[in-house]
């Protein structure tokens, strides 16, 4: 089985996000950089469907020349290639960034053979514009389904059962291979890398190739932090004293009934 | 009619006020014609209703085709869904056939020669001032992003049915079954939330929660640290990458209140904060806080 996975690189930010003075990114001073939790559990089931079917996994980037860290991550963990289309900002619209993930996928099936599953993450950290997966997916003739947490292949290898939380349990699909997912964090649990997997990590080859992909209709102008509602907390007290006061507040809110406590 | 659908009924009510045009909705499936007049009285002047053979359940390239050749046959000013994951998984594929692009997650729109709008990032903890240049804006709304309107009392709609002729390769997304694993309240609809984080030390740590959510009818959510250790399933999770929520209350016991985990909970309408650190970030956003230790407190409310 051949499985690829789409991963984007972002700030990894903290409690706070702050913004540069001219609007256009997140302040990624002292920052280091991450992926989606999405996309960390991609690469992990990817490496889990590797392990359970044999085969080659591989991972695959649009982003800035510093994107190799996030192949080399993958590759820590147990992906066995990399590629990174090498791209000036990171500031790509999604129609455009699809457009060029089309042609790189296009490329590699065309030099390695064909990707029977090929995983995104539900939606980007950053821009999170819910889309590049499934334009990439259609583009290349491949049935996708997005937020899905489960999966299982069935035993002749034709069929991907994927499975989407719902409120009140989990919608079944039944996706013939070759497919595509987009996947929400939770549908498997990141390993973290070993020693062994840090050395074949800095072995790796990541094949940088480049793309001259046309821009589509969505420009970012720029970036803002929302409006907080300010309301002055109020200190019902410290410690257990303060129990009495909770309870006031529920039954002002209407949420302590009897009829429920009892 | 889900609550996302609504706002994007009063989002899409906005931009056809600012074009001077009408809102007309578009339902897809047998099922849904009963909604008619629910659409009806959101604002919809008309009400075309998809039948195809091929939609027999839910299914993203189904319904997203189903969208773009409605759009061919109608030739709409705007597309506007909700930023559910069924919505936003519908444009995306909508606007994938069309070639068109797709701004997910708005809240505003200013429409004008290349229309601009304020979209989310990060999952809400930012905001995106973006341009758009397309012959057919399609947009979603973030949820929780727009004040829902009063249903208008009486009205009713004519429906118009419309053909799309789906080819038959659309059903290899079709809903294939299901498997209900509760009927209960959930993390997303429930009236109050006890959330739990790093705080609560260990799984164990929970059924003090657990005892508090259980009298007064509500569940238990959790910080990612929490899902991390392991110390809850990742269904639990509130956040950017866990759950929305919007409950009448939010306990959040032992949470700092990191922005990826607040974008989730701050629908909820009150927020009462219990931790040990009065400069916490929940302590700091809550509505009411009480500082001390979760072991304390807790059950001290919950045998109150
Ligand atoms: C892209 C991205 C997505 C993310 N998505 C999510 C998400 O969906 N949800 C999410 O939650 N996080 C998310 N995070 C992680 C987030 O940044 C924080 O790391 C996380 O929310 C911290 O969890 P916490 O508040 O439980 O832990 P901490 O930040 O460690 O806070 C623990 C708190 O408990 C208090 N405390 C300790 N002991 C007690 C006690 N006995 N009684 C009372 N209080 C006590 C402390 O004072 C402190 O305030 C995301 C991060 C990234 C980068
Ligand atoms: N620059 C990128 N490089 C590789 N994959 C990407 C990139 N941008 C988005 N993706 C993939 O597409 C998914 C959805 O992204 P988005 O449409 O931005 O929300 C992400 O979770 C990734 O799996």
């Amino acid at each position: 089985m051949r499985v690829l996975v789409c991963v984007k690189r972002v700030p990894a930010p903290g409690a706070k996000i702050n913004i540069t003075d001219d609007g256009q990114a997140v302040d990624a001073t002292n920052l280091g950089h991450t992926m989606s939790p999405h996309e960390e559990c991609a690469l992990e089931l990817a490496v889990q469907l590797i392990e359970a079917h044999g085969g080659e996994s591989h991972v695959l980037t649009l982003g800035t020349a510093e994107a190799d860290e996030q192949c080399r991550w993958a590759a820590s963990i147990g992906i066995g290639k990399a590629t990174l289309v090498e791209v000036d900002s990171m500031d790509w619209d999604p129609q455009r960034t699809s457009r060029a993930l089309t042609e790189s996928v296009r490329a590699i099936e065309a030099a390695d053979g064909a990707f029977d599953v090929i995983i995104f993450g539900n939606e980007s950290a950053d821009t999170g514009g819910y889309q590049v997966g499934i334009r990439t997916a259609r583009a290349l003739g491949r049935p996708m389904v997005n937020a899905i947490k489960g999966v299982e292949v069935s035993e002749d290898g034709a069929t991907l059962e994927a499975r989407r939380e719902t409120d009140n349990g989990f919608e079944v699909y039944r996706l013939p291979i070759p497919c595509a997912i987009g996947v929400k964090e939770g549908i498997t649990w990141p390993r973290y890398p070993t020693m062994r997997g840090r050395l074949a990590s800095k072995k790796l080859a990541v094949d940088s190739v480049s793309s001259d992909a046309a821009p589509g209709g969505q420009a970012k102008i720029r970036l803002n932090r929302p409006e907080e509602k300010v309301s002055e907390t109020i200190v019902l007290g410290e410690g257990p004293e303060a129990a009495a006061r909770a309870v006031e507040l529920l039954k002002e809110l209407g949420l302590w009934s009897e009829g429920v406590a009892s | 009619m889900a609550e996302a659908s609504l706002e994007a009924f009063a989002f899409a009510g906005g931009v056809a006020s600012q074009l001077g045009i009408a809102v007309e909705a578009l339902l897809i499936g047998a099922d849904a014609a009963s909604l008619a007049d629910e659409c009806a009285a959101h604002g919809a002047a008309t009400v075309h209703h998809v039948v195809d053979a091929a939609i027999t359940d839910y299914g993203p390239d189904a319904h997203g085709a189903a969208v773009a050749a409605a759009a061919g046959a109608l030739s709409p000013s705007a597309l506007v869904a909700s930023g559910s994951d069924r919505g936003n998984e519908v444009l995306a594929y909508a606007a994938a056939e069309l070639d068109l692009p797709f701004v997910a997650n708005c809240l505003e729109v200013k429409t004008a020669d290349d229309w601009e709008m304020t979209r989310v990032q990060w999952g809400g903890s930012l905001n995106e001032d973006a341009r758009l240049t397309s012959s057919l804006p399609i947009l979603s709304v973030a949820p929780h992003g727009v004040e829902t309107a009063e249903p208008v009392a009486g009205a009713t709609a004519t429906v118009q049915p419309l053909d799309v002729a789906l080819p038959e390769s659309v059903t290899a997304t079709m809903i294939q079954d299901r498997i209900v694993l509760s009927e209960g309240v959930t993390l997303a609809t429930a009236p109050v939330v006890v959330g739990g984080g790093r705080g609560v030390g260990s799984a164990e740590g929970f059924e003090v929660l657990e005892a508090l959510a259980a009298k007064l009818g509500g569940v238990v959510g959790c910080s990612r640290a929490v899902t991390n250790n392991g110390w809850r399933p990742h269904s639990d999770q509130v956040g950017q990458t866990g759950t929305r929520i919007a409950p009448q209350l939010y306990i959040a016991c032992g949470i700092s209140g990191a922005i990826q985990h607040w974008v989730g909970a701050k629908a909820a309408k009150k927020i009462l904060a219990i931790n040990t650190d009065p400069a916490a970030n929940m302590v700091v956003k809550a509505d009411y806080a009480i500082i001390g230790d979760l072991f304390d407190v807790v059950p001290a409310i919950t045998e109150s």
